[in-house]
């Protein structure tokens, strides 16, 4: 129908659909995409406007009903070229992120502002409840309304700060205005739209896939199956196992099985309903200890071990302690659910490459993959990073770009592919869920003397990067703690759960859950204060792990023990038949890849002469996905060569080589190492040869070589570590099981703060998500199938579950890191579950040994978890993932072929 | 697609019988996500956002009347005389949606977690239907709300509004869910204490098939003394008893009934507190 709409005060007459929503008026029809898409459920608030001056949810409004009405979008907040003063606190008090929820959050702010100017703390978390973060936490959120309402000062962060200094975001204006462009906001003329057909099944067989009827449908262009890909039909970041598209078997419930493109999102998607698959549902290992079972049925036809990971340090077996615990612990599957959805833009060229715009961690590993599955040499797959809503390690895997290439390559059209928020879930890995036995020995003075930890992680029906995870997750399983004794026996197995790979803490918040657990039940049992404890076998420079490494960097845990112990506590009281706990966690993890990775990343420096004087230019293949690097990156360059104008340039893999990938705390030592490099060597040039028109450094960095595990798990496995300590008051309601946190104290080993917003920003984020795996965040899986895949389900922390977290950093600088650096991005979430847990036993009284903790938990209806004894050993070859025995470089289907 | 268009209570009724197959929309929060989602493929919308009789409510001789179109940000705002139903509006999902989202849309959907059907069942509320053929009629709540997701509305009949005799004595709902915004209800109460003081009515959202009352809780607390603490723990048991819960993602049966008992006794003492 025709409708006539007032937008941002234009008048609009455009055709709509009955179904079309607001929000897809707006942003296909209107071009107007500062307000965003990443729910369609009305639960995120991302795609909040004005409708007649009430904010609403566009998502969920039809378009009709715009009819001659008023809407008003983040466009028209600022019409001209100030900023509004709401935009202007956001970039002050570091509210911005990723920014993908920032448009939503600043129309409801100013919906607030217009209804109540000066609001409290607890009116601003209730007005923006109905916003999802994922990235900040809320807290600076709430500051910068605070700050905007008159209330609080400016917290202003420096226009162009140097390192040290809380320098506003580089990208911040585009994400204020909403002039951003993220994945999904992509177009290109003559754009078709891609979709995925995926299994409904976890586990069958696929007799036949039938096209001819989605073929023949209006407006469709191509549909793609196993037999279309012209080249290797798999890829994987570390085995090649996943198919790009499944030919025989589906191993998991949303494997992609069918592609098409067609000339509008509605044609494609009704074209891939008429794909005709048969399939021949198999018997499903839905559970972890199961695939370990001898007769279990095989996920992949190599068995269902993924890697073993055997660690000896010591002699455990036969060591003597005056106190021994046990316990058993589990941690679900937790969504990154970053809010910006994956999408990408494929764009073919006339000499058959392929340009791709794409959301991802890492540009180059991406082509490595993609390059072979389209039978292209590497540079005719150029890839351009575009806006990233956020990632958290959902981003390390391939999602649309293989699909996305292959549909463009076809059809010779750019095709455009973005996944909803149900497919989001089923398009990503997802954080592991784990299994742990653990057993502590100590003296009774409170020394560890052995730790005995047995561990099993579900990696899902492909190896992702599992591998890795599980190697982390071992080394790490005995805690931050010296411990003379330690057997740590890790298993990832193969099930057909959806895959499972990188997520904020890469397997350390799993282990960090049960080693916590079990030092507060040590505590107990020695009638020692819990921090103390901690203080008495807390690691520190020339401590030795149990794999042998010893910690040559810096390792100033105790201080951050102390510190964080010492912030004051909340002063509040609790209210009515509230009981209220306190709990305290360490934590620590590996900084940068580990295993004998060749690691690196490059940058290059330029300097020349511009109209405004010296300016600088940064250009790397990093990935900024919020988290603030692009900003440290100018920093940096600020620092060495005193130049304020410094512009960071879009990463791309045809510009520059690998910048590794933004995860594993890496990529500020990395990307930050090879700026900071590139910069010295200018300056060097500066002061022999003086000012030039333009001077150009290229410089790549490596970080010391580490190496993998001997026979005993013994090895220098890591570059170097970081640590945490946190502590969570909770008030639970003991009747209904209710908690709430109310205070999250966290001090975290940082080396060297390059930006002391950026890097609250990052604990506050991180506490919110360890908070959310605490208390609600959990991927419910029934036979291989999710139950709760969206975000009416599967619920993240909202303002009104995040409490202030203050935190604090302990500077000792990093041997060898840039400014004596660590990253700081996965650790507040590490600790921050453990922390809660405690809080909310002590609050308790109750056993909780499994994540989340729900009512059931907190009022005694759920038995704790239990086992019925330590999952086996396998057998296994040795340290490396079994794929690597069997040549599975190559790539499952190639190697089932050759065989 | 057609989209159907009315501009009056007449209209849209003569529109809802020539179209039966038409889906009503108001607010649009709950259809909009099944067609985003593709739940749902109407092959035509009956948009009742013109209709403007049905966005009024109107307090005459003791009797409320709210019309299907209030949204639950108005009836915050608009009917705080009556706190269980204006908290229960408040506690619907987000600002957003509280703008868009209105009572009658609740009861067509007809969830048993359904944020203000507690409320209208305390109320003993009845809701007004109509028909361009059949004319208006007044459906007991109990006998509106057939099962989950289900409804007693004929084809050809829109849901008019709701209405009830004003309650003057206190009342209060109590909604519970696993954070603290953008839930869905795992459990709900509304308690209302009668004119008289004699008795309460009790409903409870999200532990049975459709919203319930907790008739044997009611008799059992009729004339008692609500500040005796065996009454309420009895109060607690017998409406916990009366619930029908099921396992779901969002909670366990065992859960739901528990929460019920502590709600109902709490609020019971509440009500009792509210008399002194």
């Amino acid at each position: 129908m025709l409708i006539h709409a007032t937008v941002n005060g234009t008048q609009h007459t455009v055709h709509v659909a009955p179904e079309t929503s607001l929000l897809t008026l707006l942003r296909d029809e209107l071009g107007l995409t500062g307000t965003k898409n990443a729910c369609e459920e009305g639960e995120c608030g991302s795609c909040s406007v004005w409708l007649d001056g009430e904010l609403v949810c566009s998502c969920l409004v039809p378009a009709l009903q715009a009819n001659r009405h008023e809407v008003r979008t983040i466009e028209a907040l600022a019409p001209g070229e100030e900023l509004h003063p709401l935009q202007d606190a956001f970039l002050a008090t570091g509210a911005v992120q990723c920014g993908f929820c920032t448009p939503g959050l600043l129309v409801a702010a100013e919906d607030l502002l217009e209804r109540n100017p000066s609001p409290s703390d607890d009116e601003i978390r209730e007005a923006l409840a109905g916003n999802f973060c994922r990235c900040t936490g809320y807290q600076k959120i709430v500051e910068a309304v605070q700050v905007a309402s008159g209330r609080a000062g400016l917290l202003t962060a420096v226009e162009h700060g140097k390192v040290g200094e809380s320098a506003r975001r580089v990208d911040g204006i585009p994400k204020v205005t909403g002039a951003f462009t993220y994945g999904s906001d992509l177009r290109a003329d003559g754009m078709l739209q891609g979709v995925t057909l995926r299994s409904p099944h976890p586990s069958a067989r696929i007799h036949s896939i039938d096209v001819t009827k989605a073929e023949a449908a209006p407006g469709v262009h191509a549909v793609l199956t196993a037999d279309d890909v012209p080249g290797k039909p798999t890829f994987g970041l570390e085995y090649s196992d996943q198919p790009v598209l499944a030919s025989d078997v589906v191993r998991y419930e949303g494997e992609p099985v069918a592609i098409v493109a067609a000339e509008t999102l509605e044609q494609a998607r009704r074209a891939a309903e008429l794909v005709e698959v048969e399939y021949e549902p198999l018997s499903v290992v839905s559970d972890m200890e199961d695939a370990l079972r001898p007769d279990a049925p095989q996920v992949h036809e190599f068995g269902n071990v993924l890697r073993h990971v055997h660690i000896l340090h010591g002699e455990p077996d036969t060591t003597e302690a005056d106190v021994w615990v046990e316990g058993y612990y589990e941690t679900p599957m937790q969504d990154q659910a970053a809010l910006g959805p994956e999408a990408g833009l494929a764009v073919p060229s006339e000499d058959g490459s392929v340009d791709l715009h794409v959301t991802t961690q890492w540009l180059h590993v991406d082509r490595q993959q993609i390059a072979p599955c389209l039978d292209l040499p590497e540079e005719k797959v150029r890839i351009t990073l575009t806006g990233v809503g956020g990632a958290f390690g959902s981003r390390e895997d391939i999602h649309v770009q293989i699909h996305a290439c292959l549909l463009a390559l076809r059809t010779k059209r750019p095709v455009k592919m973005t996944y909803g928020r149900e497919e989001s879930f089923s398009g990503h890995v997802h954080r592991h869920p784990s299994r742990t036995w653990i057993r502590y020995g100590a003296t009774k003075e409170g020394r560890l003397v052995a730790a005995d930890v047995r561990l099993l992680l579900d990696g899902g029906a492909y190896a992702s990067s599992s591998p890795a995870v599980l190697a982390n997750a071992s080394t790490f399983a005995a805690g931050p703690y010296e411990v003379p004794n330690a057997r740590i026996e890790g298993t990832v197995v193969y099930t057909n759960n959806p895959p499972c790979g990188a997520m904020r803490g890469f397997g350390a918040p799993q282990v960090c859950f049960a080693y916590e657990s079990a030092m507060d039940n040590l505590a107990a049992k020695l009638g020692i204060d819990p921090i103390e404890l901690r203080l008495k076998n807390a690691v520190s420079s020339g401590s030795v792990l149990p794999t042998g490494q010893v910690l040559t960097g810096s390792a100033p845990l105790r201080e951050v023990i102390e510190r964080c112990a010492a912030i004051p506590l909340p002063e509040h009281a609790p209210l009515d038949a509230m009981t209220h706990g306190v709990g305290f966690a360490v934590g620590f993890k590996n900084v940068a890849y580990s295993e004998g990775f060749d690691d690196s990343a490059e940058a290059t420096v330029t300097i020349e002469v511009g109209p405004n004087g010296l300016e600088a230019q940064v250009q790397t293949a990093a990935v900024d996905y919020g988290q603030g690097l692009y900003t440290v990156l100018a920093q940096i360059v600020r620092t060495e060569l005193g130049i304020e104008h410094v512009v960071v340039l879009p990463s791309d893999t045809s510009a520059i080589g690998s910048a590794g990938s933004t995860s594993a705390s890496r990529q500020t030592t990395m990307a930050g190492a090879a700026v900071l490099a590139a910069c010295r060597e200018i300056r060097a040039e500066l002061d022999t040869n003086g000012a030039a028109e333009s001077i150009t450094r290229t410089v790549t960095y490596q970080h010391r070589v580490t190496t993998g595990f001997d026979e005993k798990g013994q090895g220098d496995i890591h570059v170097a570590f970081a640590f945490i300590a946190e502590r969570a008051v909770v008030e639970v309601d003991e009747e209904l099981g209710l908690a709430r946190v109310v205070q999250i104290a966290a001090v975290q080993d940082a080396g060297r703060v390059i930006n002391p917003q950026g890097a609250e920003g990052q604990v506050e984020g991180g506490a919110a998500i360890g908070l959310g795996l605490a208390l609600m965040e959990e991927l419910q899986l029934e036979e291989g199938q999710v139950r709760n895949g969206s975000f009416t389900d599967y619920l993240i922390p909202t303002a009104l579950d995040v409490p202030p977290v203050i935190s604090g950093f302990v500077e000792v600088p990093e041997p060898g890191a840039p400014y004596g650096v660590k990253g700081i991005g996965e650790l507040a979430t590490v600790a921050a579950t453990p922390a809660i847990v405690a809080a909310l036993r002590a609050a308790t009284g109750r056993v909780l040994n499994r994540v989340p903790v729900n009512p059931d938990d907190l009022l005694g209806l759920r038995a704790p978890a239990a086992t019925a004894g330590r999952a086996p050993i396998p057998d296994v070859p040795g340290q490396q993932p079994i794929p690597e025995y069997l040549g599975m470089a190559l790539g499952q289907q190639e190697l089932m072929k050759a065989r | 697609m057609d989209v159907l268009t009315p501009y009056s209570l007449d209209e849209a009724l003569e529109v809802r019988f020539t179209h039966p197959e038409a889906t009503p929309v108001a607010g649009g929060t709950d259809l909009m996500v099944d067609l985003n989602a593709r739940r749902l493929q109407p092959t035509a919308l009956l948009d009742l956002s013109h209709v403007d009789e049905l966005g009024t409510w109107q307090k005459e001789s003791g009797t409320v009347f709210v019309g299907a179109g209030m949204t639950f940000a108005r009836i915050a705002r608009e009917l705080t005389e009556f706190p269980p139903l204006a908290d229960a509006a408040r506690s619907v999902a987000s600002p957003q949606i509280r703008n868009r989202a209105t009572i009658g849309g609740n009861l067509a959907t007809a969830s048993p977690a359904g944020d203000s059907i507690p409320a209208l069942a305390a109320y003993d509320a009845d809701v007004v239907v109509a028909s361009s053929k059949t004319g208006m009629r007044r459906v007991p709540l109990g006998e509106f709300l057939v099962g989950p997701k289900r409804t007693s509305l004929a084809p050809d009949e829109l849901i008019v509004g709701v209405e009830w005799q004003s309650v003057t004595r206190p009342g209060s709902f109590v909604k519970i869910g696993r954070r603290n915004a953008m839930v869905i209800a795992v459990a709900s109460a509304c308690l209302q204490v009668d004119d008289e003081w004699h008795g309460v009515r009790l409903a409870l959202g999200s532990v049975g098939p459709t919203v319930l009352r907790a008739r044997h809780a009611e008799e059992f607390a009729e004339d008692l003394d609500w500040s005796d603490p065996a009454t309420l723990v009895e109060f607690g048991r017998l409406a916990a008893a009366e619930t029908q819960p099921i396992d779901d993602r969002r909670g366990s049966a065992a859960y739901r009934r528990h929460v019920v008992e502590v709600l109902a006794r709490r609020l019971l003492a509440q009500a009792e507190k509210a008399r002194c």
